[in-house]
């Protein structure tokens, strides 16, 4: 008897290693497929979808390059370093606010800035197109920045806040011992101590501007100013008969953030944990 | 691979406010100055929400009574007409039975086969194979929903598609189809790869909440002659109960501001058929010029979600497993 379960339980493990490899091949297929469409000649995507590249045609990255999504690449990075900059900083500073300076209010502070989790873009869409029209914010960078800035404060707020509550209330106290300001106690003792928190909510927050779209594509309609989501699918209508470029330009867009993710791995994991229990 | 405890605090309350080390001669009025001075630490992302975010939100609410034409600029105020006919609107209650489908698929597979899966993860014995699985399998979630639609667009085409390749090669030519082309595969063809999108992003954290659980747990069972499958619904599945529950919001709440898929994939059609409540809001305003029915319409997905989140604010309330 002990055997035969001691055979049956080998035997369980196997195949669960088995399943579990098989999903990884389906999951991560249709993404080699896409970079390998990218070398294709249009011909060969329709012949035999699952073929290998008869001649790698690495100038299909040229043209997509060449034909928007360099300037869409370089939008998303200026949008992208902009609007994380500025999220990090703004949540950082209500973060210590709120944790660790006698504020008036504190309590209706904390749930105005928190509350904006539960808050759907979609929602707050058309006002949202009126009053950057009077702003004449519209079609302009800015309205993506501020608007990136706007609903990701609270998120990151929510992760850097969290992580100061457990800094020990003696740093501060040692510091004003120094006789260093708050200000000076926030740049030089506590900002550095946030590190690791810091490096997650900047990941997060590249991965969310980086891959957003709906802002994207209201605000901005001019070719130059669009990121590579909205861009992406311009290209698709645009050149939609040469579907290799295609295929190369969201290689372009998709590269980027899959080698951020598994540089940075510990630091999005730490982030994506301590942010679903908001 | 590992979180600090920190991760798993609970919402607490905000800190008691810490007194002003002032010497008692200070006089009160320059302590309540510098109070009000302090304000300048939070004045940026209070001052960037109340106008970017709460504003608009009211705002909506007061278009949503308007019969409004971006064009010529006019506004009319209708009452509760835009509400009457949203309720009178078979395409509204489309994308509402829409998006309810999308939350039940995804709860099946992002919430349940997530956990089931991390489970697997978790159970095997090479630490170096549970990080590869579970960073592969959070790949998809890493790239945006846009090179994830257009990726499956392509999957799904009937001429190029590796969906109707894959069914000739497996015998199954008969199930071979437009996906995205007809009225009844379109959304299941929309939701499939939302799962594809999103399973590793749910299975990840629920590793995380597997990890956490401390393995002389298990051990004890194991001694005691608990076989694995047991062990699962004994001690992983109730322990991780809580997780399971946030998840769910989360998913739902994502289920009802569903766009960006939708949008790339079939912008709804054919026919409406896989119109969600986010680009049914999109096309009745920017493209129907009709901003007073999109704002409620946006009311509406403001209900839901925020029924939603007060559902999560409790559960993340409740006392957390202590172990």
């Amino acid at each position: 008897m002990v055997t035969r379960s001691a055979v049956l339980l080998v035997l369980g493990r196997v195949l669960i290693k088995a399943f579990l490899v098989a999903l990884a091949v389906v999951v991560i297929y249709p993404l080699v497929w896409m970079m390998l469409n990218g070398v294709k000649s249009n011909s060969e995507l329709f012949s035999n979808p699952f073929a290998l590249p008869i001649a790698w045609k690495w100038d299909n990255y040229v043209t997509a390059w060449n034909r928007g999504v360099g300037d869409y690449l370089t939008t998303s990075v200026l949008v992208t370093v902009a609007s994380t900059v500025a999220t990090v900083f703004i949540s950082a500073w209500a973060a210590y606010g709120l944790t660790r300076v006698n504020i008036p209010f504190n309590r209706v502070v904390l749930v105005l800035i928190l509350g904006g989790l539960m808050l759907a873009p979609t929602v707050a869409l058309i006002p949202l197109v009126k009053m950057f029209q009077s702003l004449g914010l519209y079609n302009n960078l800015w309205a993506l920045l501020i608007l990136y800035t706007a609903f990701r404060v609270p998120f990151t707020t929510f992760l850097i806040r969290a992580y100061m509550m457990d800094l020990p209330a003696e740093v501060d106290e040692a510091a004003s011992v120094d006789g260093a300001s708050k200000a000076r106690a926030f740049w030089q003792v506590i900002l550095p101590m946030c590190k690791p928190i810091l490096v997650s909510t900047v990941l997060l927050n590249i991965l969310f501007t980086w891959n957003e779209y709906l802002f994207a594509m209201v605000f901005t309609s001019g070719g130059a100013l669009q990121t590579l989501p909205v861009g992406l699918t311009n290209l698709m209508s645009k050149h939609g008969t040469d579907y290799p470029v295609v295929f190369a330009g969201m290689a372009i867009a998709a590269i980027p953030v899959i080698v951020l993710f598994f540089a940075g791995q510990r630091y999005f994991i730490r982030g994506l944990a301590d942010g679903v229990g908001k | 691979m590992t979180v600090s405890d920190t991760a798993w605090k609970p919402a607490a309350p905000p800190p008691a406010p810490v007194s002003p080390k002032s010497p008692k001669d200070r006089a009160a009025k320059s302590a309540r100055t510098r109070r009000w001075r302090n304000v300048v630490w939070v004045l940026p992302a209070v001052l960037l929400l109340g106008v970017f975010a709460y504003l608009p939100l009211v705002q909506n609410l007061g278009f949503s009574f308007l019969k409004w034409d971006i064009y010529s600029g006019r506004q009319t105020f209708v009452g509760a007409d835009n509400y009457v006919r949203m309720f009178n609107d078979p395409i509204f209650w489309k994308s509402l039975l829409n998006n309810t489908l999308y939350a039940i698929i995804s709860i099946a597979f992002q919430v349940f086969g997530a956990m089931i899966l991390a489970a697997m993860i978790e159970g095997l014995r090479s630490q170096r194979w549970r990080g590869i699985l579970r960073a592969v399998y959070f790949v998809p979630s890493a790239i945006s929903l846009t090179v994830a639609g257009l990726l499956f667009y392509f999957i799904y085409e009937p001429e190029m598609g590796i969906l109707n390749a894959s069914l000739d090669f497996l015998g199954l030519g008969n199930f071979t189809q437009a996906w995205l082309g007809q009225e009844n595969t379109a959304i299941f063809a929309i939701i499939a790869m939302s799962q594809w999108q999103g399973f590793g992003y749910c299975t990840l954290l629920f590793s995380v909440a597997l990890q956490r659980i401390p393995s002389e747990l298990y051990e004890a069972a194991s001694i005691d002659g608990v076989g694995p499958l047991q062990r699962f619904f004994s001690i992983s599945l109730p322990l991780v109960r809580e997780m399971t529950g946030l998840m769910m919001i989360v998913t739902v709440s994502g289920a009802f501001q569903v766009f960006n898929e939708v949008m790339v994939m079939t912008s709804g059609g054919p026919n409406n058929s896989s119109q969600v409540l986010g680009t049914w809001l999109y096309r009745s305003g920017f493209v129907r010029n009709d901003f007073g029915y999109a704002a409620a319409v946006a009311t509406a997905v403001f209900i839901i979600t925020l029924v939603l989140a007060v559902i999560q604010l409790r559960i993340s309330k409740k006392r957390r497993v202590q172990w």
